[in-house]
């Protein structure tokens, strides 16, 4: 389909994770390539074809009481989108959750991929091992590149163990800069915080900067005890353990309290400790949350807003998940690049996809 | 092991590029004395050496952008080169390329413990990075073996692993940001101290990519805080099956140690002799260890000291201090060193997936009677990152050659079950022409076609990574 292809492709997996329709060209699926291919639960590693539904992949993990340590978020509810997520569709666009900080992103996981590039030639990268150097890391390219070097056909996955439960310690009504601070400190901390977010949480009126903790039941109590400790400063300190634990992180990761408010919706990495500054730079109408300790920070703003120019310069870059059609029109989904850059990455969409038909115009290249 | 000729047309440019990088930098750090070249003919691949043109130390990031300039107008070949200890030939010289050294680049430049980060220059070695933080509490986890000597530079071209990578991580993971210079003097600034840079994963298409992209001369590394204590426990078994399967259970149980490390029987009595660790006289032993708080280490070493005593131990020694903790280290540490003193040996690095750790070790033991020299194996037996060391006698006609045949062949068998040629030193010359077994010519093909966009002369390491004939046209158009 690829090499006989004339016009652009949109290459999608079930649709979940974009909220925009394709103006022109047809539409390329990859829902028809599902199957796990290999699981080895003594060797933490899984392998799937790209269409392969996200949630067989959860829950064949389940089954060995292992999962995908990366936390990928369901875009749906944010979106109002439909569908089956893929695993395809998770590594093209790189999804990563509230864990990240500290096992990494979809793609630090990322083993290998299979994927058709632009003119229609099936290659590999990679391989299904936890460690290999064998010539360049086109595995880590292809997360992230949104389908826009080659079509994904198959990805091999690192997996982690479950851990046996989990405890979020919640601090009430820190302001940004304290709640930086806070979790600051939590992260420099022994206590393998495994999450650092500062939301708005059902049932709450205030915000709430909240630590996670995982591991076995006595490891839990005795870290979140120490973390107490450290944190005495902040004020006063509750607790949530096990399934209410697990239901406020489900939240953090689906930006679920934006979900149904209207307003166009970024995901803005940055320095962590340049958050509050730049919280306070998108003025009043904002609505934001904070994860990643400060480092990812979820705005949502009144339609057309061009975020990017309020933010100015920073160490970082702003991303566009949902936009009303007057904001697509008029500012990029992704971050312009720096010229040096630009150029590097158009010499790559011109070798691996010098047509220019999948997913064209989807990544802005600066030209 | 082949490398290109030297071009003639570039040798005799060797006037006119000393005169004009003297325009640029200081006499001190160019070095076109034959005596002194010699310093940088080899890396740590040492039956490989052949003396630079000249090297180059430049002193900041302004330097090499100029030093590149130069060369790329010129049309020199460049090699970069960290602190030579490459294994896989990774910064082997040809006789009409630059070195380009970065070794005077070794300053901190930034830390940010509120952002647990560190910005160093590239030439800074990589234990001097933990130095830099330690007092705060910090490390930076990568920990190849070579880690006092190594530097940030090396680890990024080659993406080095080390001990510890079963939890932290490789250089790839831990790495936030470079400052790169590009073979036409370009500087790109990549990443930061935020967790992901837009657009494609530069960063992580550089990790790894062996010197042939760019030249990085600043680095934005992730720092963490430092585990409240470590232990580890010693089991030793009457088979290498039976230690594969323990490995296996092990991660199945949801336990995850930060190094889980194998010996076989070659390899602990070597060291025994050499440095009498205590460790048992048997077929193969683990070396587990985890982190936590003391209770926390007690409970995860039940666990495991539960896990193995289902197979059978003929040693169970669970460390109950750091003076226990380091016998039982002692040993792993001294491994290499031991076997340098019985032989020479060539050190392999190929992959595989775990659970198939057993039927591999078998068919090496197999092919040693083949080719009639023996094997030690040493390795990181968590990510299935093995480590055989193949003896023989450098003075020995015939036998340097029979060896690398042999260390092929098991490569070839890591591949073959699903693994892959290199899993933390990098192809170099030394793998470059058994990269066919792995990929196919496609495969190569797309690789070589990213270098060609950061480096369309192909005048940065060139006849590296790639099988010499795949990429002959390329450096041949290229002159
Ligand atoms: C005893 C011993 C133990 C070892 N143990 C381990 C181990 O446990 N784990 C592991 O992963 N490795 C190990 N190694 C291999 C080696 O130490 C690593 O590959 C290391 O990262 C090389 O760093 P270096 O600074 O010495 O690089 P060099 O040997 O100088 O160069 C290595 C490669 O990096 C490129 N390079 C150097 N500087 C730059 C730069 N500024 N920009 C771009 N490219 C550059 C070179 O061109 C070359 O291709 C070991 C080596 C020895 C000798």
């Amino acid at each position: 389909m690829i090499a006989s292809a004339t016009e652009p492709l949109h290459v999608r997996g079930a649709g979940t994770r974009t909220d925009q329709a394709p103006a022109d060209g047809s539409v390329l699926r990859t829902t028809g390539l599902t199957g796990i291919e290999i699981y080895e639960p003594g060797a933490l590693t899984l392998v799937a074809k790209a269409g392969t539904p996200l949630a067989d992949v959860e829950a064949a993990l389940t089954s060995e009481n292992q999962r995908l340590a990366f936390e990928p978020m369901d875009h749906r509810a944010l979106l109002g989108t439909s569908g089956e997520p893929t695993v395809g569709g998770m590594v093209a666009a790189n999804v990563s959750g509230p864990r990240r900080i500290q096992v990494g992103a979809c793609r630090d996981s990322l083993l290998g991929v299979k994927f058709v590039d632009g003119q229609g030639q099936a290659l590999s990268n990679g391989g299904r091992v936890m460690k290999n150097v064998t010539g360049y890391d086109l595995v880590k390219l292809m997360a992230g590149s949104f389908g826009t070097l080659g079509v994904l056909s198959e990805v091999a996955l690192k997996v982690l163990p479950q851990t046996e439960t989990e405890a979020t310690l919640c601090l009430h009504n820190l302001d940004h800069a304290r709640a930086v601070a806070a979790m600051s400190s939590a992260l420099g901390s022994p206590y393998e915080v495994t999450g650092a977010a500062h939301a708005h949480i059902a049932g709450h009126g205030t915000p709430q900067t909240l630590l996670r903790i995982e591991g076995t039941d006595a490891s839990v109590r005795y870290r979140l005890e120490a973390l107490r400790s450290r944190l005495a400063d902040f004020g006063e300190l509750t607790d949530i353990h096990g399934s209410a634990s697990r239901k406020a992180w489900e939240g953090i990761r689906d930006a679920s309290s934006m979900a149904d408010r209207a307003g166009d919706i970024w995901r803005v990495s940055v320095k962590p400790s340049d958050a509050p500054t730049l919280i306070e730079s998108l003025g009043a109408d904002a609505q934001t949350q904070l994860d990643w300790g400060g480092g990812l920070i979820w705005a949502l703003m009144p339609e057309g807003t061009d975020l990017r120019a309020q933010l100015g310069a920073f160490a970082g870059h702003a991303t566009l998940i949902r936009g009303s059609q007057a904001t697509r029109a008029t500012v990029p989904m992704f971050h312009p690049h720096p010229e040096s850059l630009a150029r590097l990455s158009r010499g790559l969409k011109d070798k691996f996809d010098p047509r220019r038909i999948l997913n064209p115009n989807l990544m802005e290249l600066g030209g | 092991m082949e490398m290109p000729p030297p071009n003639p047309a570039v040798l005799a440019k060797k006037p006119e590029l000393i005169k004009r990088l003297q325009g640029v930098m200081l006499d001190d750090g160019i070095i076109s004395d034959p005596f002194e070249t010699r310093a940088y003919e080899c890396d740590a691949l040492t039956a490989y050496k052949c003396p630079p043109l000249l090297a180059v130390l430049p002193s900041s990031t302004q330097e090499v952008s100029e030093v590149l300039r130069i060369c790329h107008d010129l049309g020199v070949p460049v090699v970069p080169r960290g602190s030579g200890t490459s294994l896989a030939g990774g910064a082997l010289p040809t006789e009409d390329s630059v070195i380009l050294g970065v070794a005077r680049l070794n300053d901190v430049l930034e830390t940010d413990y509120d952002n647990r980060a560190i910005r160093v220059q590239s030439g800074r070695t990589n234990l001097s990075v933990t130095g830099a933080v330690e007092e705060e509490g910090f490390f930076y986890a990568p920990d190849p073996s070579s880690q006092l000597a190594c530097a940030i530079a090396g680890n990024i071209a080659m993406n080095s692993g080390g001990a510890h990578c079963l939890k932290y991580g490789v250089t790839t993971n831990n790495l936030m940001g470079v400052t790169m210079v590009l073979m036409d003097g370009t500087i790109t600034e990549i990443g930061g101290a935020h967790l992901d840079a837009p657009g494609y994963d530069l960063l992580g298409l550089i990790c790894g990519s062996e010197g042939q992209l760019g030249v990085v001369t600043e680095a934005t590394l992730k720092i963490l805080p430092k585990p409240e204590g470590a232990r580890p426990v010693l089991i030793g078994f009457d088979s290498n099956e039976v230690a594969g399967a323990c490995v296996s259970d092990i991660i199945k149980a949801g336990v995850l140690p930060v190094a889980i490390e194998f010996m076989d029987r070659p390899c602990i009595r070597a060291t025994e002799a050499f440095a009498h660790a205590g460790y048992p006289d048997c077929e193969a032993l683990l070396i587990v260890e985890v982190e936590g708080s003391d209770a926390e280490i007690d409970e995860q070493l039940g666990t495991i000291m539960e896990i193995a005593g289902r197979h059978n131990p003929v040693e169970l020694r669970e460390s109950q201090s750091s003076e226990e903790s380091a016998a039982i280290w002692l040993g792993r540490k001294s491994a290499f060193g031991a076997m340098g003193q019985i032989n020479d040996y060539m050190c392999l690095d190929g992959t595989i997936p775990v659970n198939q750790l057993p039927y591999v070790l078998k068919r090496i033991s197999e092919m040693s009677a083949e080719f009639g020299l023996d094997v030690a194996n040493v390795f990181h037996a968590g990510d299935g990152n093995m480590h055989p060391l193949i003896l023989f006698d450098a003075n020995k006609p015939g036998d340097l050659e029979t060896c690398e045949a042999f260390g092929a062949e098991i490569l070839k068998l890591c591949v073959e079950v699903g693994g892959c040629l290199t899993g933390e030193h990098g192809v170099g010359i030394e793998k470059r022409d058994l990269m066919i077994n792995q990929y196919r010519p496609e495969d190569l093909e797309i690789q070589m076609a990213v270098k060609d966009v950061f480096d369309p002369k192909w005048l940065l390491n060139p006849a590296k990574v790639f099988p010499l004939a795949s990429s002959d046209a390329r450096r041949i158009a290229a002159d």
